[in-house]
């Protein structure tokens, strides 16, 4: 792309160089959006363009095999008027909060270890870490599914141990199994945002909360934690996110009980055959997750000035 | 265990720290007065850095104590030692604002929030910087950060005051400006600094002792005149300043005067001081380049040796001129003021005279 001859040993373009090269050269804007353009085009044909068919069709209905086009708003009110959706979207909400919060309390310590503890090697313990990855994620759901089952190695292990007379049968078909198999399937992706935001962090700093009299819980609670907090919020979002509208885990795991609106997302497109509910429903979910995601941010927003 | 001398504020006693098994610091005794500026003078990798952070708590001696205020230091970790550092990189906290990294370590203290408005609008005072508490750490310069690294260390009125090389990152005029500070700064709060620097000059311009270090010991440890004009062996003569060096064999013992037969500069005598010598024993011989004199003409009185202009280098307030005397291998350096206007420096190689005092002469203990 870049024609090293119209540029001059200095940098400036030399006399020869075409109107264009040289309003690229003047504008940083403009090489910006240059640079990004491939990128900008990629995300409006795959994610801006979806999203706006999405938005269009929730408000269509179903009329037998094809859509009825007239625009209404009933979708959205079946689904805030019928308290299966709401319930379902309810427990979608907690068990991946639950996930969210188990994954990012267990990554951090790992992340942590790795930042300031490991001198050598920090990259082939960033690889191990994320050595689950590896194999596919169903894959990891049904191992999970050989560990919590009813005649599964924790089980066992206990009725074998003399602990229990039955199995657990919470265990597994359970929102627990949902949260416990989310958990591990989405810790690579805890660990790396908050490893980057510890790795960050000049070790000078941490000598300096030392040498002003903060013992290690103090120091943890008034520079470390503060300075990754921007690693705790991404590793938040991006498990969030994706573990909301999940419909694998809790299909294979979750039973009855651990259905979740993911779930029900995929039926409305495949077996119910009702593509405008599943749009609204995927809509709502979306503005949930948004929501959600602003008081979020809000909130550590205020408790790091409340720190400071 | 060993008594701590009285006077000593800080007391080092046979420190030595090992990393693995490369000895940093070999053996250190030393002590700092109370209320004295004190730096510790070397090379990279000589072992100041890792002296100063084992008085601040961050690195423990391997053997040996360190006594602060009489008090033994080896059990206390850092947080609770009456000292305080000032870091290289400043480490200013980046999340916090001016005012909030100077209040930092109040939280012990547990005071009301005005006391400590109050004590922090003090410190800006005195750091010169009274407008800038609401600023982020992202909207400083180097000298502001240098200023709040300082004053964040000194609200917590600390017995000591460790600096590792505060005025590195900055500018050579803001360097010198800072200096000049640093030092009415302590006069003010007369608490004991000890000072990290490679910057022989700062080390110099700062303070009232100074501790020379190059691999893990120290070589020498006085005042900035005694350094530079006494220095007892090569390595802190080569140190600070120039110097040039000369071989010497004593040629005869006069009570109190030692005359001595010196390569390149012939017999010269100098006080014998505390040394036993007797005829034949050999020294090196030391003279600054400003404290010899050139001239073109034979000097008439004092001792005197002749030799040939072999380069000059006009330095605008003084020159510098390399001078070839026989059985030195390395030409003579010479610096002289130009205290009259310079018509033409005299580039060309021509026969010159060069005279001393014979106080000038110092006579190194390491040969």
């Amino acid at each position: 792309m870049t024609d090293t001859s119209t540029l001059s040993e200095t940098g400036t373009p030399s006399k020869g160089a075409s109107h264009l090269s040289r309003y690229f050269y003047k504008s940083p804007l403009s090489r910006g959006y240059g640079l990004l353009s491939p990128t900008l085009l990629l995300m409006t044909l795959g994610i801006v363009v979806p999203v706006c068919i999405l938005l269009v069709m929730s408000f269509w209905t179903r009329q037998g095999f094809g859509f009825d086009t007239t625009f209404t708003t009933a979708n959205y009110v079946k689904a805030f008027d019928q308290p299966i959706y709401m319930a379902l979207m309810k427990r979608s909400l907690y068990v991946s909060a639950w996930a969210t919060i188990s994954t990012v309390l267990l990554a951090y310590p790992m992340a942590y270890y790795v930042a300031f503890h490991v001198h050598k090697n920090k990259m082939m313990w960033i690889v191990l870490m994320t050595l689950p990855f590896w194999t596919s994620y169903l894959l990891r759901v049904f191992a999970w599914k050989v560990v919590l089952g009813y005649e599964g190695v924790i089980n066992s292990f206990l009725m074998g141990m003399g602990v229990i007379d039955a199995p657990l049968e919470f265990l597994l078909y359970s929102p627990t199994a949902v949260i416990v198999t989310l958990t591990h399937a989405w810790a690579a992706f805890a660990i790396l945002p908050m490893y980057v935001s510890l790795e960050k962090i000049d070790k000078s700093l941490l000598e300096a909360a030392t040498d002003l009299g903060d013992g290690p819980i103090w120091r943890f609670i008034r520079i470390t934690l503060p300075l990754s907090m921007p690693g705790i919020i991404s590793a938040s979002f991006l498990i969030f996110i994706p573990t909301t509208g999940d419909y694998i885990t809790p299909a294979l795991l979750g039973g009855p009980d651990g259905m979740m609106i993911g779930n029900l997302i995929q039926l409305q497109f495949g077996a119910v055959n009702n593509w405008p509910m599943g749009a609204s429903l995927s809509i709502i979910l979306m503005l949930f997750i948004a929501s959600i995601g602003l008081v979020f941010l809000f909130l550590t927003k205020l408790a790091r000035e409340r720190i400071s | 265990m060993t008594m701590t001398n009285k006077d000593a504020f800080i007391s080092i006693q046979n420190v030595d720290k090992y990393f693995g098994k490369f000895q940093a610091i070999d053996k250190i005794s030393m002590d700092i007065g109370h209320g004295e500026f004190f730096s510790l003078l070397g090379s990279s990798g000589c072992g100041k850095t890792t002296l100063l952070r084992m008085l601040a708590g961050f690195e423990t001696p391997t053997n040996g104590e360190i006594y602060i205020d009489g008090q033994p230091m080896s059990e206390v970790p850092p947080h609770y030692r009456p000292v305080n550092m000032v870091f290289q990189s400043y480490a200013i906290f980046p999340h916090l604002n001016v005012r909030d990294n100077i209040a930092y370590g109040l939280r012990k203290q547990r005071l009301s929030k005005m006391k400590k408005y109050e004590m922090v609008d003090e410190m800006l005072d005195l750091i010169k910087l009274p407008e800038y508490g609401d600023r982020k750490a992202h909207e400083l310069s180097g000298g502001q950060r240098q200023r709040i690294a300082l004053a964040r260390a000194l609200i917590l009125k600390p017995k000591v005051l460790l600096l590792d090389e505060p005025l590195g990152a900055l500018d050579k005029q803001l360097r010198e400006q800072m200096q000049l500070e640093l030092r009415a700064l302590q006069r003010t709060v007369g608490i004991t600094f000890v000072f990290v620097t490679h910057d022989q000059e700062e080390a110099l311009t700062l303070s009232d002792r100074i501790a020379v270090m190059s691999g893990g010991t120290v070589l020498q440890t006085d005042t900035p005149t005694g350094l530079y004009e006494m220095p007892q062996n090569r390595e802190v003569a080569a140190f600070i300043g120039t110097m040039n060096f000369f071989e010497a064999m004593v040629d005869r013992v006069e009570g109190d005067t030692l005359v001595l037969d010196a390569k390149g500069l012939g017999k010269v005598s100098t006080t014998k001081g505390q040394r036993t010598t007797t005829k034949g024993d050999r020294f090196e011989l030391a003279i600054r380049p400003e404290k010899l004199k050139i001239s073109d003409t034979k000097p008439t009185t004092g001792a005197c040796v002749e030799g040939t202009l072999e380069n000059a280098a006009y330095l605008g307030e003084r020159s510098h001129y390399y001078v070839r005397v026989d059985g030195q291998d390395t030409p003579v350096a010479v610096s002289a003021q130009n205290q009259k206007r310079v018509i033409s420096s005299d580039q060309n190689a021509h026969s010159v005279w060069l005279t001393w005092d014979d106080d000038a002469l110092v006579l190194l203990n390491d040969a």
